[in-house]
């Protein structure tokens, strides 16, 4: 047994279990089975005096929430878009595509986030609120792993990337600001210098000396002091990936800075404001300072980026790891346990994929978020040489599972089928399995299901799905309709069967039913031979209702000669040529009429020897002597008009 | 008009079910305003829904450009079952035909802001022991027509509780679709490929005329009859082709074109301007037809002597175009058809539409309602 990676969670069945119960399980696609059992240690078993009971869990709760289907369906589309991103396009811009598409996703999550806020706000129900928290966790992890594995920013660009994402997650800065500003007395309100001093630690600076302007009209006495941090504010230098500037060149330029900063705190410039030599201790990466400000930073993610920021603003993607840490182990109290986000984000800043992957796993209780971000980290070929010891590879493993959820969805099942076409190992398996059990209300819906196995090739499962179709229209005697049914499936079988039942309805009505599925089978009818027999008994008829008597005749003949009618129906044919024996003219020429005779002999040879062994009923006796008694004189009739009526021509 | 302009006026809404139907809400004759009210049905869910939605801004609040026309949820109601057709019988009553076999009235109370049902006919599609889904309703107010998979055909008049007349056993297959040609007569297409018209004037279960595509037996599921000249109509098969019916003369397609890649689930001419024709598949994909009558841009269809063509292929024609209609000119110099795509690439079926002056909505099985609101026709 391998080793566990956290310890399971225990999740309590109301009612299970009671009786000192013993339970049994069973997985299935997104959820389990679990029933009571039998079994006693001692004992002979009460016979089962109560029933057992069978309780049915849900893996993914979330799936039935009716906001994040949104965020299924958009996600969906973006998920097949990807798929179909082709190999030949050349890998810069492949790039772009791929951090178009991560942004694309981003932008889903947070537009489902917004919805779930707006209801979370109108209720006092949590799982509103649990699920946005889900779902800002979800953005934050995956904008991070955006900037750092798939955009891949280089030093300096890789921290302007950060304190974008930092900015991005911790937005209540401008509430706060847009409280302050719209306040009657800006600068004597309390949360005055917690804005100016958040919008420094983001790096915002401009807007930190639009808001520092409010403080410093009010205080002309300390009008340079205000004025010196102006222009260190404006002065800092920002790294611009555009420009012709190096790297060196603006690490350069900021140690000048750095040290101007740094000079103004030694001759103490800003002694006379308490504030404001903060603000400067912060600009110089006063590590002290920086942690002072631990309330308005709220994590040590935070603190990592305006560490950098102010110490180390061209740090390469490989040293991040050493400053998260050490940001994580200063802003942590040395008690504290690091929360399973901490953990997932420490390891994003390691580089550590495989990590991440599964520390979300495990913490997160959704398939969604794992499953398209190590889809979307495959595409980038990230995780090219990760195999699992089971199923295939990580992703296919991880978009199987969500897949699967779906289609144990009632509804979402339609969506799932895009991801299992793209899963090359065992997606198709996994559909075919599934699909199957699609339950079919109407006949639309199986319409639907159709063509997904028929797009597919998946013949076994067409089959099935047309035959499930075709006994549900017998039941409900809709024979044309089963009919159709078993010819899409290419279901001899069940097409004979069904044609039987025709030819009983015409035997027991003299009429048929549904003349125009049978009218019009064209090629279907080759399907079975019964089948066959149908539709050429249902010509004959045809022809005969037209008047079309001598083609009538040869068909009838050859339906009996051929061996095309079933023995068991001979009798009905035979009698079908009395009328045509009967006309006035001759239809049946001598050499039919010998046929004709030769078939009723093989007939009734048969059936006395049947008959010596079943003793039928007398009544049914004297009713089938009667028949055959009109059909030998009918025969021995025409016979002898058409020996006239062929010599008369002769001579 | 290219694509890419087209898809700009496109306003996508996801609603957390998927959609069967969409209809707007009819305007009246005399107004010359553009629709704001549109219902959808549901199905597929553990809870299907019959919802009324608004495109208008509502009063007292200014939205962002972006925002414009967004669908706002008016109204709902719970459906029995999925919901396989909906129409507006007249303002403020709807109907749907549902998987149950119900055939349910529904009233939209004139502030839009209730949704209720004022009169269902439970099982009125039914095998002998078990409920057969209804398939499609027609309304031609106070009269409505459904027809489901049981193959009967059925009359009710609105306001009268029982039924008018069944036409039991009207057809062994299932009857996938229905239209009122005029008062007394409606058109049925089936799942054998057959167009039926039905005289309800006539006594017995025979319909008064049958028209089908030779051969293949192709299921039909859509039809719709051109506003003006009622002997033409337009039906979508199971192979995705458009094809286009005199019912006054033959009883095989007058033309046949391959229009989508797998079933088209609805037909639409435009009500108005009837040169414009809609479609939508299971494919994913919404098609723009445009053909014209005018001389100056000719855009013909072409005739019954050709049965196939492709989509925007160039056909002869010309002659005296005043009276025929456009769909129908065989003979004319030189025309051709145009399509348009009128989604951006999209993988899950389009199952319904429904185009009413500049209006356009679509429901999709991707959750999915598309408004177009300045169709160019």
């Amino acid at each position: 047994m391998e080793e566990l990676d956290v310890e399971p969670t225990t999740t309590l069945i109301p009612g299970a279990g009671l009786k000192q119960k013993h339970l049994g399980f069973e997985w299935g696609p997104g959820d389990l089975l679990m029933y009571e059992t039998n079994f006693k240690l001692q004992g002979p078993s009460t016979g089962g005096s109560d029933r057992p009971s069978i309780f049915w869990l849900r893996r993914d709760e979330d799936i039935y929430s009716p906001i994040l289907r949104k965020l299924f369906n958009e996600s969906h589309h973006i998920f097949v878009g990807l798929q179909n991103i082709k190999d030949d396009v050349p890998s810069k811009n492949k790039k772009a595509q791929f951090v178009s598409i991560s942004k694309n996703y981003r932008s889903v999550i947070r537009a489902c986030m917004e919805e779930l806020q707006q209801v979370a706000v109108s209720t006092t129900d949590t799982q509103y609120s649990n699920q946005v928290s889900i779902l800002l966790a979800i953005e934050l992890i995956w904008n991070l792993c955006e900037v750092l594995f798939i955009d891949a920013a280089p030093a300096g660009s890789l921290l302007l990337h950060l304190l974008d994402w930092v900015r991005l997650h911790k937005a209540d800065v401008d509430e706060k600001a847009r409280e302050v500003l719209q306040s009657e007395s800006p600068a004597r309100h309390h949360a005055y210098w917690d804005v100016v001093i958040s919008f420094v630690l983001q790096g915002r600076m401009d807007e930190a000396r639009q808001v520092l302007q409010k403080q410093a009209s009010l205080q002309p006495a300390s009008r340079a002091t205000y004025q010196l941090m102006d222009s260190l504010l404006h002065k800092m230098p920002v790294f611009n990936p555009g420009s012709t500037q190096t790297l060196t060149e603006f690490d350069m330029k900021w140690r000048h800075w750095h040290e101007e900063c740094d000079r103004c705190l030694q001759d103490n410039s800003f002694a006379s404001n308490r504030q404001l030599e903060t603000i400067c201790k912060v600009l110089v990466g006063d590590e002290d300072a920086l942690l002072e400000q631990k309330e308005l930073l709220g994590t040590w993610y935070h603190l990592l980026i305006s560490r950098l920021l102010f110490s180390h603003p061209t740090v390469k993607p490989a040293e991040l790891h050493y400053y998260a840490q050490s940001s994580m182990d200063m802003f942590l109290e040395s008690h504290s346990v690091p929360e399973p986000l901490d953990s997932i984000l420490l390891a994003a800043f390691e580089f550590d994929l495989h990590q991440v992957i599964k520390d979300c796993s495990i913490a997160l209780n959704n398939w969604w978020f794992v499953a398209h971000l190590t889809d979307l980290l495959d595409h980038c070929k990230l995780l090219q040489s990760h195999n699992l010891h089971f199923g295939s590879n990580l992703r296919e493993f991880l978009v199987l599972e969500y897949a699967s959820g779906l289609f144990s969805h009632h509804s979402l099942w339609q969506l799932a089928v895009d991801y299992f076409d793209h899963c090359p190992e065992f997606g198709r398996v996994y559909l075919e399995l599934q699909i199957e059990r699609v339950p079919l209300e109407t006949e639309r819906k199986a319409l639907k299901v159709l063509r997904i196995c028929e797009q597919r090739q998946m013949n076994e499962q067409v089959r099935s799905i047309c035959k499930i179709m075709a006994k549900r229209a017998l039941s409900n005697n809709r024979l044309g309709s089963a009919l159709s049914w078993s010819i899409r499936a290419k279901d001899a079988a069940f097409a004979t069967l069904i044609s039987e039942r025709f030819l009983q309805d015409y035997c027991t009505r003299g009429s048929f039913s549904d003349l125009d599925l049978i009218d019009n089978l064209g090629p279907a009818m080759l399907l079975s031979d019964r089948l066959t027999f149908l539709g050429k008994y249902r010509e004959f008829h045809r022809l005969y209702e037209d008047k079309k008597f001598t083609e009538a005749a040869k068909l009838l003949l050859s339906l009996m000669t051929a061996k095309i009618a079933p023995r068991s129906f001979w009798m009905t044919l035979l009698i079908d040529a009395l009328p045509l024996l009967e006309q006035k003219e001759v239809i049946f020429s001598v050499d039919q009429t010998h046929e004709l005779m030769f078939c009723l002999e093989e007939l009734t040879s048969n059936n006395n020897e049947l008959k010596s062994e079943h003793r039928a009923q007398d009544d049914d006796d004297d009713v089938e002597s009667t028949k055959l008694e009109l059909l030998r004189l009918a025969l021995a009739r025409n016979l002898a008009m058409a020996i006239v009526k062929e010599g008369t021509v002769e001579a | 008009m290219d694509m890419a302009a087209q898809m700009e006026c496109v306003n996508a809404k996801y609603v957390s079910q998927k959609i069967s139907k969409t209809r707007w809400r009819p305007v009246s004759a005399a107004s010359l305003q553009q629709p704001e009210v549109f219902s959808t049905g549901s199905w597929d869910n553990e809870n299907n829904k019959v919802c009324v939605w608004g495109v208008g801004e509502p009063a007292g609040f200014t939205m962002e450009d972006e925002l414009e026309g967004d669908p706002q949820l008016l109204c709902e109601c719970e459906h029995a079952g999925d919901v396989l057709d909906l129409q507006f019988l007249d303002q403020d009553r709807l109907v749907t035909a549902s998987s149950t076999g119900a055939v349910t009235v529904y009233k939209l109370h004139p502030d839009n802001q209730t949704l209720s049902v004022a009169h269902v006919w439970d099982r009125a599609h039914r095998y002998q022991s078990a409920n057969a889904p209804c398939t499609g309703v027609a309304c031609n107010s106070p009269e409505l027509i459904s027809v489901g998979e049981d193959g009967r055909v059925i009359l009710y008049k609105a306001d009268q509780r029982g039924i008018v007349r069944a036409i039991e056993n009207a057809d062994n297959s299932t009857i996938h679709g229905v239209t009122f040609l005029r008062t007394t007569e409606v058109l049925t297409v089936n799942s054998i490929g057959q167009l039926k018209l039905w005289d309800f004037r006539k006594q017995g279960s025979d319909p008064a005329q049958i028209l089908a595509l030779t051969g293949d037996r192709v299921p039909l599921h859509c039809v719709d009859r051109h506003p003006n000249q009622q002997h033409i109509v337009a039906t979508g098969g199971q192979d995705g082709m458009l094809c286009i019916w005199d019912v006054r003369q033959g009883n095989m397609p007058f033309s046949i074109m391959e229009a989508h890649s797998a079933e088209m689930w609805e037909v639409r001419f435009h009500p108005t301007n009837p040169d414009h024709l809609f479609t939508c598949s299971e494919d994913g994909s919404l098609l723009h037809w445009e053909t014209s009558s005018g001389s100056d841009t000719p855009l013909f269809l072409q005739g019954r002597n050709s049965s196939m063509m492709s989509r925007s292929a160039t056909a002869p024609a010309g002659g005296n175009q005043s009276l025929i209609s456009a769909w129908l000119n065989g003979d004319s110099s030189k025309g051709k058809l145009e399509t348009t795509h009128m989604l951006p690439s999209q993988t899950l079926s389009v199952n319904s539409l429904d185009v009413l002056g500049q209006c356009l909505v679509c429901g999709t099985d991707g959750e999915a309602v598309y408004v177009h609101r300045r169709v160019h026709v």
